[in-house]
């Protein structure tokens, strides 16, 4: 199936897209459209799920196999399913609301067992299709109608989140790039077990500009901190500034010049313990601040659903395949013979 | 009956009675449970009929000594076929003055009680609430009792053993088992295979339980205490193989045998809840027959996982108690919308919230048939003994599957936990409940082209077909949205969402049409009073209906599998009897579904106390409403 060719066209469904125009989504969902051929599977193998909010109607979109699911509970059918069925791609779309609050346990979950899954986080800290009240990753103080003296909620910030269940791949991009979103989308796509994928996403209706101060386009360059594996992490237009880790082995921006470039950090998404990865997950509280973005941690670690596999293939070879009646007759029985 | 207190015999060889009621209790560290299912073991294996009741405190371990602590196990062993655990227990081996205290009320009169008198301490008395000794006060003046010291018996035996005293004391309920094991002429071979295999890998705990247990009865034998044990002989029944089952093991393996007769294989996401757990636990030992099980983060990840695996196409199972059906209301209803076959497992326990864990309970009866926002009808199915637990989930993955809908299994604690000898069914005699999916598009479009209606239905059923990822050309999305009927786009149009609401309801209530009439047993012409049950109570009522019935006057019993929907003859039935009666141990929720259904005035007879009815119950119950 894998050598199957197909073009964008053979992925987009037949349904009107029913988004707000000018709402990010569109240039994740034409991200989405556009990879897919270049990976190499077909529509029938592939899954979207999703749970509730404005980005869960993504699989509508896909003429793949999909499920517009229940809020916050994506994660939890996804990983039935993806346990269930190794061959096939499966994939989870939902928002900050769905996934960090009413669905922050499965999220979790799946992402501590490795469940084979590619999870795209649509951040746009804001709850949309509730028409605006603040979300688990809006800024503290921030004024919705569910907040009219401002929030008091300290946010989650999803990549630490990720990192702190230890999940073996953890990005971040943003809908104002497609070529990083799509070459983020490939990486995680290719990685076997959980691999979710935070991206900043612009609501123009309900918060405008959330992220333009670090992704538009004057601003990526002092603003978005690439991490390359292999490469120290350096940014600004002229690379001349960089993160360090301190004696406290916390992570620091820096003047290169300052330091001297065999003090920067070279980034190493394959590190064990996912420690460092945490710190540079908090170098920016808000997207105020110069935030990495890339592959914040890419490990390996045996998938969920394989290992279940494992286990049935290993208990059959052992014993044989189950046998139904050996089963009823495995406890102590007695005989009544006829009359 | 033979009341074993009676007769006397000189040479003491064994005295014949029809049945027994034992109820064995002590604290819930003395292990009364396992001497409970050691003697049923022994007693099935011998061929006797039995039933059942565990009962034991929702604390692993309550404070020592104390009523709360008490855990008891009660087996009603006969030669006859029996359908109850026994209203009231014969026998009672006390192992403590609190168990003394919490049980001696249930004994019949002129019963028989073993008491362990090194239990019989001051403070042990003290923390019963005793004042004065019961074993010397008159307390037991109307029963026979033995009284035995079985702690120190226990340590004399397994002292040679070089067993440490404290470690030799938790023997003593072996010493009983053995010691009720000869007053009931158990064959001891059971036991002691048990009691090695069991103990395999600790030879040191094996050989004094051993040694307990011989002690136990050689005591009896010789300690001339007794005047002679009884027998009570194997129970005459069909010809088969028989083995001693439990409602939550039978239902385990009815699940099996559902994977195996579908041709599909079996997801189940479970989250451990009181009394549902045992299912899991032994679904996750059947992983060579390609059984999947997942214990998810929560509840609703439970039936979210399982609802996965059915879009994938396996036979998707989620099991629970009422507290966990609670959680899972709205993926529930998602299922519903989904049209996705999924059996939904719910063991009854007494509520509301967590009320009592370990106690039996009916009272889910609504939850199940209306706990869902929205119109969201599920069929209904409700075991109606242990090994009945079998036939009822094969019964719920058929439905399930045929009609691609959530199903509701209702079981409760009683059936869990309680056992009764089984007659194992021939596998080739097992229903076939294979379905097929969906390989071709399903409908032409306007233009000419071949597409594929994710809820495009089957004219005889209304199921929908049953199209599962990677299969090509058949791609589509579901959700909970809102479907167009065919399409199953999103569709807001008023008319389309009433005709779906009604396609979904048509779709439930036409199963009526592929479910067995009830039927009627008892006086089935002419009766005075019917009686309606459903579930567990079932034992109860026919051991109720037949004392009545005894008596002169003329009862039937209609005992209801299906209860959504309702069997097809079960309205001519209701309308052909003056009298109609429904138990449940709930506040009448089935005799209020049958009310709206059926426009009839059935009464209720009701019991939330957390353990069964008793047939003496439903006895004076029926008798009462004959006016009797």
């Amino acid at each position: 199936m894998s050598s199957t060719i197909t073009t964008p066209q053979d992925w987009a469904s037949d349904q009107e897209v029913r988004w707000c125009p000018g709402c990010g989504d569109y240039s994740i969902l034409k991200a989405v459209q556009l990879l897919m051929p270049e990976l190499g599977g077909t529509p029938a193998n592939t899954v979207f799920i999703s749970g509730i909010g404005c980005s869960s109607r993504f699989p509508y979109y896909l003429d793949t196999y999909g499920m517009h699911s229940i809020h916050g509970r994506a994660p939890a059918i996804a990983t039935g399913l993806a346990v269930a069925r190794e061959d096939l791609d499966v994939w989870v779309v939902g928002g900050d609301g769905d996934m960090l609050s009413i669905g922050g346990n499965h999220l979790i979950h799946a992402l501590r067992r490795n469940v084979n899954l590619t999870i795209l986080l649509f951040n746009n800290q804001i709850y949309g299709l509730t028409k605006g009240q603040y979300s688990p990753t809006s800024e503290v103080g921030k004024v919705t109608k569910s907040t009219p003296f401002g929030s008091l909620d300290h946010p989650f910030n999803p990549v630490s989140v990720a990192l702190g269940a230890e999940a073996s791949f953890v990005a971040r991009t943003h809908d104002m790039d497609r070529g990083h979103m799509m070459e983020m989308f490939r990486r995680a796509r290719e990685h076997r077990g959980a691999a979710l994928v935070e991206i900043y996403q612009n609501c123009n209706v309900f918060n405008d500009g959330a992220f333009e101060s670090i992704t538009s386009r004057s601003a990526r360059d002092d603003m978005l901190i690439p991490l390359v594996h292999g490469e120290p992490v350096r940014f600004g237009a002229d690379k001349q500034k960089g993160v360090t880790i301190d004696g406290q082995g916390r992570a620091q921006i820096v003047n290169v010049a300052d330091v001297g470039e065999e003090a920067i950090l070279v980034h190493d998404e394959s590190r064990p313990d996912p420690g460092l990865a945490f710190m540079l997950s908090r170098l920016a509280s808000g997207p105020d601040e110069p935030t990495p973005i890339g592959v914040f941690r890419a490990v390996d670690r045996p998938d969920y659903g394989s290992q279940v596999t494992a286990q049935l293939e290993a208990a059959t070879e052992r014993g044989g395949p189950g046998d139904l009646d050996a089963l009823l007759h495995s406890r102590p029985s007695w005989e009544v013979a006829p009359a | 009956m033979a009341d074993p207190a009676e007769t006397i015999d000189a040479d003491r060889s064994p005295v014949e009675v029809d049945r027994v009621i034992i109820r064995f209790a002590g604290d819930s560290g003395d292990g009364m449970q396992l001497t409970g299912d050691r003697f049923t073991a022994a007693s099935a294996v011998f061929g006797n009929d039995l039933s059942t009741l565990p009962e034991y405190p929702a604390e692993i371990r309550a404070p020592a000594g104390t009523l709360a602590g008490v855990s008891a196990f009660q087996v009603h062993i006969s030669d006859h076929e029996i359908t109850t655990p026994g209203d009231a227990p014969n026998v009672l081996v006390a192992m403590n003055p609190a168990a003394l205290r919490s049980e001696l009320k249930r004994l019949v009169d002129g019963g028989t009680v073993l008491v362990n008198t090194d239990a019989f301490t001051e403070r042990n008395l003290e923390k019963a609430g005793y004042e004065v000794n019961p074993l010397t006060d008159g307390t037991l003046d109307h029963v026979t009792v033995y009284e035995v010291p079985m702690t120190s018996l226990t340590k004399e035996a397994v002292a040679p053993l070089g067993v440490k005293p404290r470690d030799a004391e938790r023997s003593k309920n072996f010493f009983a088992l053995g010691l009720i094991s000869w007053m009931y002429t158990r064959p001891e071979g059971p036991t002691l295979t048990w009691i090695d295999q069991h103990f395999a890998s600790k030879p040191q705990v094996a050989a004094a339980n051993r040694a307990a247990f011989m002690a136990g009865h050689a005591f009896g034998e010789t300690a001339e205490l007794f005047d002679h044990p009884y027998a009570v002989r194997p129970a005459v029944r069909p010809p088969g193989t028989y083995t001693n089952i439990t409602g939550n093991v039978a239902l385990a393996w009815g699940l099996v045998a559902a994977g195996r007769q579908s041709g599909l294989p079996i997801f189940l996401g479970s989250y451990p809840i009181t009394p549902a757990s045992d299912i899991l636990h032994e679904l996750s030992k059947y992983k060579s027959f390609g059984i999947r099980t997942f214990q998810a983060e929560d509840e609703i990840a439970g039936i979210g996982s399982a609802i996965g695996a059915a879009f994938g196409g396996h036979l998707a199972v989620t099991t629970t108690s009422g507290p966990g059906v609670a959680l899972k209301g709205e993926a529930m209803g998602l299922a519903v919308s989904l049209e996705l076959p999924l059996v939904i497992v719910d063991i009854q326990r007494g509520g509301p919230s967590t009320g009592l864990p370990t106690k039996t309970e009916q009272a889910d009866l609504f939850q199940a048939m209306y706990g869902r926002h929205g119109e969201s009808p599920l069929p209904i199915v409700a075991a109606h003994s242990p090994a009945a637990c079998f036939d009822a989930a094969i019964e719920a993955a058929r439905i399930a599957l045929k009609y691609r809908t959530p199903v509701m299994l209702l079981s409760d604690g009683y059936l869990a936990n309680g056992s009764e000898p089984w007659r194992i069914p021939d596998v080739s005699d097992l229903p076939d409940i294979s379905v097929e999916f969906a390989t071709e598009p399903n409908h032409t479009d306007p233009d000419g082209n071949a597409v594929f209606w994710p809820y495009k239905r089957d004219p005889l059923t209304l199921a929908r077909p049953w199209a599962v990822p990677g299969t090509p050309g058949l791609e589509h999305r579901i959700g909970g949205i809102e479907k167009a009927d065919g399409t199953g786009n999103i569709s807001y149009d008023p008319a389309n969402h009433e005709r779906m609401v009604h396609l979904r309801a048509d779709k439930i209530a036409g199963i009526a049409n592929d479910i067995p009439p009830v039927e009627l047993t008892g006086d089935t012409d002419g009766a005075e009073l019917l009686v309606v049950g459903w579930g567990s109570t079932w034992g109860a009522i026919d051991g109720a209906a037949n004392r009545v019935r005894a008596r002169g006057r003329r009862v039937a019993h209609a005992h209801l599998t299906h209860l959504n929907p309702f069997p097809p003859n079960l309205g001519e039935i209701l309308a052909r009897h003056d009298r109609v009666v429904v138990p449940e141990l709930n506040l009448g929720q089935l005799s209020r579904l049958l009310r709206a259904e059926f426009l009839v005035d059935a009464h209720s007879i009701t019991k939330v106390q957390g353990v069964p009815f008793t047939a003496g119950e439903l006895e004076a119950a029926f008798l009462k409403e004959l006016g009797a």
